[in-house]
């Protein structure tokens, strides 16, 4: 809490509608090096407000890193410079005094902008209800520990599953892939006993849903393991690459 | 058929496409260079070994064509490839930032490919046609490729695009591994490492021929 206020150079996206033209919007601030990216935008929502002025549009929940709203490109980086950090955990003591920041949204064909730095993210929602999900009859909760899982599967397992969905791999991808995030939900039911009935129909209907919201495909770039705030690994991409292929080759597993 | 359509027209699909038709176009690198080298051998070592895959010229014309088919469906497939993702990803960031979280070799495989299609184009213009239809009884093969290198201009455009083969395909063995579903946290970094080295010593063996052809042009000791 000691260090001097730094001054910046801010230029944040505005764009009224999906449909307006955006434009950069330029700010000159002295900032807090304590202070988040995203109460630096708080602070200048203040004071557009107290002008009579339209705030700028962003999207936040949790500011702990693990809900995945916050999603913004900082000078062309998903969630900014830091690797393993969401947005809002990013603080100003990561610049310098007299930096430049480009603050934008997500760009993607299948990211819509909605207004200024918020974005459309409803195609992960829509891959998600294909299949991101195990089917169980309802009755009494099964005993704790009937079925045994090595310690390995289930550390792979949870690690594809600190995916919080905030969609910076379609963001750092150039081809807007999604690819990163599929992998993922489909390794974490692919890795345990509760995912494998629906194993094969899984993995085929989310690539399905994938392929048709425009998300692009994989160049095996990694960008989106550089930038993804939570280090998912591209391994699960192979993993999602090779129960597509076994899903095709099996019979009765097509829709 | 439904299905294998849905298939090949996926994502997924057409990369298991690019990664099998590639692994096929290196292999094929990896015969034309090991043939190429031969030239070290002097004109009547390089002669003979031309004359004498003469002898089985119905395979090679089999093989000339699945290879061709191979070539054309991965630049197909890749082309398209290219197209989608575009597509899919129109706009760009005000700071570009890729250097920070991807490879060179990683996001040029597009233009890498286009320059090595039309490479490619050129190569079997001057040299295959030459070769094949344009030889008129004489079996010094070795000669063509002499006066060919002797021209500065062909020793430097196949010297540069040898170095951007090089480029797609250290980028590209180890993504075939991935597309084929195949990552490892102990061995990808070695797979990694192997594509490299692959990718050097095809460059620098084919990229040595035109060199070495255009020193000699210049009465250097062959
Ligand atoms: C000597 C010739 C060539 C060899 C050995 C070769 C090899 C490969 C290999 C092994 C891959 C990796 C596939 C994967 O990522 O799974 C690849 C990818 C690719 N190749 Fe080639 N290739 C050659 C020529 C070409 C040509 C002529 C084009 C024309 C455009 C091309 C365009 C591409 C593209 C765009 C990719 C990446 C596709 C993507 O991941 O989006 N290549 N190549």
């Amino acid at each position: 809490m000691s260090e001097k206020n730094i001054n910046l150079t801010l230029n944040i996206w505005r764009q009224e509608s999906p449909e307006a033209k955006g434009y950069f919007e330029k700010f000159e601030k002295e900032i807090s090096p304590d202070a988040s990216i995203l109460e630096v935008l708080d602070e200048i929502n203040n004071r557009l407000e107290f002008e009579g002025k339209e705030p700028i549009a962003f999207e936040s929940d949790c500011r702990e890193g693990i809900c995945g709203a916050c999603g913004l490109v900082i000078n062309g980086q998903p969630h900014g410079p830091l690797p393993k950090t969401a947005t809002c955990q990013l603080h100003m003591r990561n610049f310098k005094d007299g930096d430049t920041l480009y603050i934008e949204p997500f760009r993607a064909t299948a990211f819509k902008i909605l207004k200024d730095l918020i974005v459309d993210r409803s195609g992960f929602d829509k891959i998600q209800v294909a299949g991101g999900f195990v089917s169980f009859n309802t009755g009494s909760a099964p005993d704790g520990n009937v079925i045994l899982i090595s310690k390995e599967m289930a550390d792979q397992a949870l690690d594809a599953a600190e995916c919080i969905g905030c969609g910076a791999c379609v963001a750092a991808c150039k081809n807007s892939s999604a690819m990163l995030f599929v992998g993922a939900k489909v390794s974490q039911f692919a890795l345990l006993p509760q995912g494998q009935p629906e194993r094969y129909e899984r993995v085929q209907a989310m690539v399905k849903v994938m392929d048709e919201n425009l998300f692009g495909s994989c160049t095996n770039t990694y960008a989106c393991e550089a930038e993804c705030p939570k280090g998912i690994s591209v391994l699960n991409i192979a993993r999602m690459n090779r129960d597509y292929f076994m899903a095709k080759l099996k019979t009765g597993t097509n829709e | 058929m439904n299905r294998l359509n849905q298939f090949f027209n996926s994502s997924i699909g057409k990369k298991l496409v690019m990664a099998i038709t590639g692994i096929f176009l290196i292999l094929f690198l990896v015969f034309h260079l090991i043939n190429n080298l031969m030239l070290f051998g002097g004109p009547e070592f390089f002669n003979e070994n031309v004359a004498r895959l003469d002898s089985i010229k119905p395979l090679i014309r089999v093989m000339e064509i699945i290879l061709a088919l191979i070539f054309i469906y991965h630049t197909y497939t890749g082309l398209k490839l290219w197209w989608e993702n575009k597509k899919a990803n129109p706009e760009k960031y005000a700071v570009n930032a890729n250097k920070e979280n991807s490879t060179i070799y990683s996001r040029t495989m597009t233009i890498t490919g286009s320059l090595i299609f039309i490479f490619l184009v050129i190569h079997l213009y001057t040299i295959w046609v030459k070769y094949n239809f344009g030889m008129e009884g004489s079996e010094d093969y070795f000669e063509v490729i002499k006066i060919h290198f002797a021209n500065p201009i062909w020793a430097a455009f196949y010297f540069i695009i040898m170095i951007f083969i090089g480029f797609h395909i250290n980028h590209a063995f180890q993504s075939s591994f991935q597309s084929l579903g195949w990552s490892h946290k102990k061995y990808t970094p070695i797979v990694k490492k192997i594509g490299t080295v692959i990718a050097i010593i095809l460059a620098v063996g084919f990229a040595s021929i035109p060199v070495y052809f255009f020193y000699i042009s210049f009465g250097g000791q062959g």
